[in-house]
């Protein structure tokens, strides 16, 4: 009965020690600069959302359709997403911008080829296409999941509807 | 020799720092000891086929310094001992290949250095060797594509993330040494500590109850106080990690004030965008071969204490949700002069 009262309060003991030291740790950590932060993702990522409009723009005045002009936006965006990851200059971005380079497409583009890029010394087969995916691996998961949930949604809506 | 029940170690033979060598890259040799390494490379690759080469070849390179200041070569070490931070410490295993000598590999994650550095001068006080080279490193890039992103990504990181040193440190140690070599009396063994820290972004506040526990361990043990020593020098705290630390030696009633200092924030200058600091095996065994050592024989410190400070998770570890357990050693050096 002795040992594991003793043990219990040891227990108790630890747990105190624990909680007492996260409490130091969270009152001596370093200020998150958020209001800058904010300010450089809003900033970086609006100045990328800027430049696909205006590719939109341009495109779209050479005779191309609305879905087209995007898409062509798009895929220009992705390649200097790419282009600057393998110049060594996007996560240099990343540093500074923070969400404003991850969200929009180009930090998609990023999370593939500095992936491709990390892994392509251990072999074209087993390094750069098995491991690819790493980082963009959960978006592409859950994007295709939700995306299947939300159709079986809007299915179950539709036949409820009386559309189908 | 002797020693207490937890594992503090006096070396009456003594065991004499020879010769020591530091070498860093490109950041390293824009921070605030850039003076102080052998060698700078002019970026992380150096044209090797991998970034794992080019640690290789940093580690043969500290090794050769440290051999040639000490008038020796590798080939008259009875023993290397070293580690690195990679899986199976493949670097340092591959570089000893290459050396054809009794080769030890160890692991203590950043506490390397210290660990390498206790487990020599015991064999050398013990009379189980004449000289025996420690080499130890860390690269940013290897480091960062096993522990973390892959090294192109664009992340924000942390203002508790420290940044991987990419360095590495060596120094031989022998049982003859000139009167002005510093020598190596005493080592505390560290425990594994615990205290619940989860955020690998945060390593500096995981390892801080371990150097303190060992910093108490070793004044007791040696029955010194921190007015012995001119320096305190723990590996990689940081400035999160040993702004903790100085708060709980205040609250165990040790004085804290400028002998506290830290490998880990010295490394760099405040422009240089690290966040908390250094970190890394090679950042105390870059700072203690070659800045320390230097600073040493010039007289600046007689007596010092160096605490190596490691975190011994993996990113599977992490990833199944532990906490950080982490290990710090301490080592105690006096000046030859």
């Amino acid at each position: 009965m002795g040992e594991k009262m003793e043990k219990i309060l040891r227990e108790e003991l630890e747990k105190e020690q624990k909680k007492e030291y996260k409490d130091l740790v969270k009152n001596t950590k370093p200020k998150t600069p958020y209001l800058k932060n904010i300010c450089n993702a809003f900033w970086i990522g609006g100045l990328i959302c800027l430049i696909s409009e205006v590719l939109f723009l341009i495109l779209q005045n050479f005779g191309l359709a609305d879905k087209e002009a995007s898409i062509w936006a798009l895929i220009i965006i992705i390649f200097f997403g790419a282009f600057l990851t393998g110049l060594g200059v996007y996560d240099k971005i990343g540093r500074t911008a923070g969400a404003g380079s991850i969200v929009p497409i180009s930090g998609f583009a990023n999370s593939i080829v500095s992936s491709a890029m990390e892994w392509r010394r251990e072999g074209f087969i087993s390094g750069l296409a098995a491991k690819i995916f790493t980082v963009a691996g959960p978006v592409i998961t859950y994007g295709i999941g939700g995306s299947v949930l939300l159709g079986i949604i809007k299915y179950i809506c539709m036949v409820m509807g009386g559309e189908i | 020799m002797s020693f207490t029940a937890d594992s503090t170690f006096i070396f009456e033979n003594p065991v004499y720092i020879i010769g020591s060598g530091a070498v860093g890259g490109p950041m390293e040799g824009k921070g605030r000891l850039a003076s102080s390494f052998d060698k700078i490379y002019k970026d992380l690759l150096c044209d090797f086929n991998s970034w794992e080469d080019m640690e290789m070849n940093m580690q043969g390179d500290a090794l050769f310094y440290a051999t040639s200041k000490g008038d020796t070569t590798i080939d008259d070490l009875n023993l290397i001992i070293g580690g690195d931070l990679l899986n199976q410490i493949t670097v340092t295993n591959f570089m000893a290949a290459t050396l054809k000598r009794p080769f030890l590999g160890l692991y203590n994650a950043c506490a390397t250095m210290a660990e390498s550095l206790a487990v020599a001068s015991t064999l050398i006080s013990g009379g189980f060797g004449n000289k025996i080279g420690v080499v130890v490193s860390s690269h940013n890039s290897t480091s960062e594509r096993q522990y973390r992103y892959p090294t192109e990504l664009g992340v924000q990181r942390p203002q508790t993330a420290q940044w991987t040193v990419t360095a590495a440190g060596s120094m031989v140690l022998s049982n003859e040494g000139s009167s002005d070599s510093p020598k190596i009396t005493a080592a505390t063994i560290g425990k594994v500590m615990d205290f619940g820290i989860k955020d690998p972004n945060d390593m500096g506040a995981a390892m801080a109850p371990a150097a303190w526990d060992t910093l108490k361990r070793h004044l007791k043990a040696m029955n010194t106080t921190i007015e012995d020593y001119d320096l305190i020098l723990t590996g990689d705290l940081a400035s999160h990690g040993h702004q903790i630390f100085k708060e709980l030696c205040t609250k165990e009633k040790i004085p804290v004030d400028a002998r506290f200092q830290d490998s880990g924030i010295w490394i760099y200058s405040d422009e240089q965008d690290v966040h908390s600091g250094g970190s890394g095996a090679g950042c105390s065994a870059s700072v203690w071969s070659g800045f320390l050592l230097d600073e040493m024989k010039k007289g600046k410190y007689r007596h010092v204490l160096l605490i190596g400070t490691g975190a011994l998770m993996s990113t599977t570890t992490s990833g199944q949700g532990h906490a950080i357990p982490t290990i710090a050693h301490a080592i105690e050096i006096e000046g030859g002069r």
